[in-house]
């Protein structure tokens, strides 16, 4: 379906990956904003603030701390809304109790992470990429997230909608991991016309009251839903429940519910994952990145390249769920990866898990609080390419 | 077969007992019986009575959602046939905060025990209360953690022996009432399991009110507080609330602390007006931004 213009702010603007992700989230038809204020992530909600005034049927609220953000959200959602909250590390922190709820009552919503430089308060004005496996595995239990990860304001914009496009396609928290660059960084932003964006619409049930299942899951194992007030009268726990939505303690229903949980996204995989490849086909040395990071590998691959080197890039554009398949599939042709990010091995340890050691993988950590050094990330494809030869 | 799930056969076979239809099986879901609460206990009376309450009101059970933490008050909101949401521990007023702001029309009522909504969920509590959020706050106070055993809350009296106050609670419990009214509450009232008519009056006044409602229930937790403190079983307790309750609405709320083995002052304390979080946003932005805003309304 198609976007309320009212919300889209078509034409050419000059933003930041905050205020971008912000439009990003109106075009989407969000309309619920719940957040707590935290460097580098702030502008977000600032400009939600400034705007949902002037959007018809958009609230924001400043909640007293992001374990309020994180779970205003879902109320908000159960009461008929597109919603996220926006955060950074530390409040990242404090919200992983309410990504295992928004997990376990499959609730769509979107989580946004400014990453900045991490462990505890860090580096709160300086960009990381630290919380990627936080991202992932953060809450306690087993279940699936999908994450996306913006390299440009413009993708602060896209990749924005798409986040809340895939929260209600599968009913999973979405995290929707920038980092401080991004998130600062000023660019050029086309939005376009409310008609020429795709969005989503909530996979409401068509069956009455009394004959509806609420965690009945359709062919796709993902469940219909309601909104509190259309007359189903539905309980929602985060407890183990069966197809009624009632707490049920036995190891029969864990087993399906949880695995469905996980299912859901890892058989729908192949139509989740996407990323960028650059030169990959002929490349014997593959760098993978996303973000800020992948940007400065951009130019370190063209060093490399004026060396001789035969450079790729692999840019993740979905984190998670990983593309474990086609990182085989290269690993098996002979190429050897580097790893850019800004941590000291997160999803590198997802790269070697795919390549079955049958490539070599190095990895190009950073601690942040900057970008890398360019001539870091070419050192580390030369010394891949010694290691593939 | 385990003894449990022979238990449960024998449960799901067993014929109905008393009459076909019972009186709450519109409002509570049936096919959830029984309860996880002991006998005595004082959930259930409030339950009962939050039930005569909607009725009274006139509200329409499809315009109402419970909201609930963890813990054994936590619990009410599986088993009303509402919309209910049983949320994460001390976060039910922020659910409910954002259930509410999306869908004004739902009569929000967040049903959870002391230690859930006022310790862990401490600040969300004066949060809520300071923000006027429009909805109803039922506090079973049974001044312990009774669903992990009995450990002390913030609401244990001084002296009352609980498995993590093995020597007795040395820490100054918070007064409900007078903390709901400091942060802003527009209707505060405190009643003990024993007041079944004023407690469900309370409810009645509490849901037409617009605005931050709180009522705090004392209520008896036989196996696990009055065992340990030796108070005998449920009913002891109820005779000992009867012998023990001071009905005084004029009480200011600074004075009503609950003491082990004192007198409790109960009764309704606070109730006047203020707008709501939506009523002072949109005269708000009204004013601030003029034509160009058009109210909220969900």
């Amino acid at each position: 379906m198609k976007p309320d213009p009212k919300g889209v702010l078509t034409g050419a603007h000059y933003l930041d990956g905050d205020h971008a992700c912000c439009e990003g989230a109106l075009a989407a038809g969000c309309r619920f904003v719940a957040g707590y204020p935290i460097t580098p992530s702030t502008e977000v909600v600032e400009r939600f603030a400034r705007r949902a005034p002037l959007v018809p049927g958009a609230l924001f609220i400043q909640m007293e701390d992001e374990l309020a953000a994180s779970i205003a959200i879902q109320g908000a959602v159960w009461g008929g809304k597109k919603a996220m909250t926006v955060t950074s590390g530390p409040g990242y922190s404090l919200m992983m109790e309410h990504i295992g709820l928004a997990a376990m009552t499959e609730t769509p919503c979107v989580f946004v992470d400014v990453q900045r430089g991490g462990p505890s308060t860090g580096l709160p004005t300086l960009p990381g990429q630290a919380d990627m496996m936080q991202a992932r595995w953060g809450s306690h239990g087993d279940y699936e997230i999908i994450a996306l990860s913006p390299n440009s304001p413009q993708e602060c914009f896209d990749l924005t909608i798409d986040a809340f496009n895939l929260s209600e396609e599968y009913r999973v928290p979405v995290m929707f991991m920038m980092d401080e660059c991004v998130g600062h960084m000023l660019e050029r932003v086309v939005i376009p016309a409310a008609d020429k964006i795709e969005i989503y619409p909530r996979r409401m049930t068509k069956l009455p009251p009394g004959q509806f299942l609420p965690f009945k899951p359709g062919p796709d194992l993902v469940p219909e839903m309601f909104k509190a007030g259309d007359g189903y009268r539905i309980h929602v726990t985060g407890l183990t429940h069966d197809f009624r939505g009632y707490p049920d303690m036995s190891p029969e229903i864990q087993e399906q519910l949880v695995h469905r949980l996980v299912d859901k996204i890892r058989v729908n995989t192949p139509k989740i994952i996407r990323y960028e490849e650059i030169d990959v086909a002929k490349a014997d040395v593959v760098v993978v990145s996303y973000g800020i990071t992948s940007r400065v590998a951009t130019e370190a691959i063209a060093q490399a390249r004026r060396q001789g080197l035969k450079v790729g890039m692999l840019r993740l554009i979905v984190c998670w769920p990983f593309p474990e398949n086609r990182i085989f599939e290269l690993a098996s042709q002979g190429k050897a990866f580097v790893v850019a990010e800004m941590n000291y091995g997160q999803m590198v340890l997802e790269v070697e898990r795919a390549a079955r050691g049958r490539a070599p993988v190095l990895l190009a950590g950073h601690g942040g609080g900057t970008v890398h050094n360019i001539e870091d990330i070419t050192q580390k494809i030369v010394e891949a390419q010694k290691c593939r030869s | 077969m385990s003894v449990l799930k022979e238990l449960e056969k024998a449960t799901a076979e067993a014929p109905a007992i008393g009459c076909a239809e019972h009186p709450m099986d519109n409002f509570m879901r049936m096919d959830r019986m029984p309860s996880i609460w002991c006998p005595s206990c004082g959930i259930g009376v409030s339950v009962n009575c939050f039930a005569k309450a909607l009725e009274k009101c006139k509200i329409p059970l499809d315009d109402v959602a419970v909201v609930s933490g963890i813990g054994c008050s936590g619990r009410v909101a599986g088993y009303v046939k509402v919309y209910s949401f049983h949320t994460t521990h001390g976060r039910a007023l922020p659910f409910a905060t954002g259930l509410k702001l999306a869908n004004p029309k739902l009569k929000v009522v967040v049903f959870s025990g002391d230690g859930d909504i006022i310790a862990i969920g401490g600040n969300h509590f004066i949060n809520a209360a300071r923000r006027n959020i429009d909805m109803t706050v039922i506090c079973i106070n049974n001044f312990n953690y009774a669903m992990t055993g009995g450990q002390v809350a913030p609401t244990t009296p001084g002296g009352a022996y609980l498995t993590t106050s093995p020597f007795g609670n040395f820490e100054t419990p918070f007064n409900l009432p007078f903390l709901a009214e400091s942060v802003g509450a527009v209707y505060v009232a405190r009643w003990t399991s024993l007041h079944v008519y004023n407690q469900t009056q309370s409810m009645v006044e509490a849901l037409n009110k617009p605005g931050f409602s709180f009522i705090e229930i004392v209520a008896p937790c036989p196996t696990i507080y009055e065992r340990a403190q030796k108070m005998g079983d449920g009913l002891d307790r109820l005779r000992w609330y009867c012998d023990n309750s001071e009905i005084n609405n004029e009480a200011q709320t600074k004075d009503i602390d609950i003491r082990l083995r004192d007198q409790i002052v109960v009764g309704k304390f606070v109730d006047k007006t203020r707008p709501t979080y939506l009523e002072a946003m949109n005269a708000h932005f009204k004013e601030i931004l003029g034509e160009r805003y058009h109210p909220y309304e969900g």
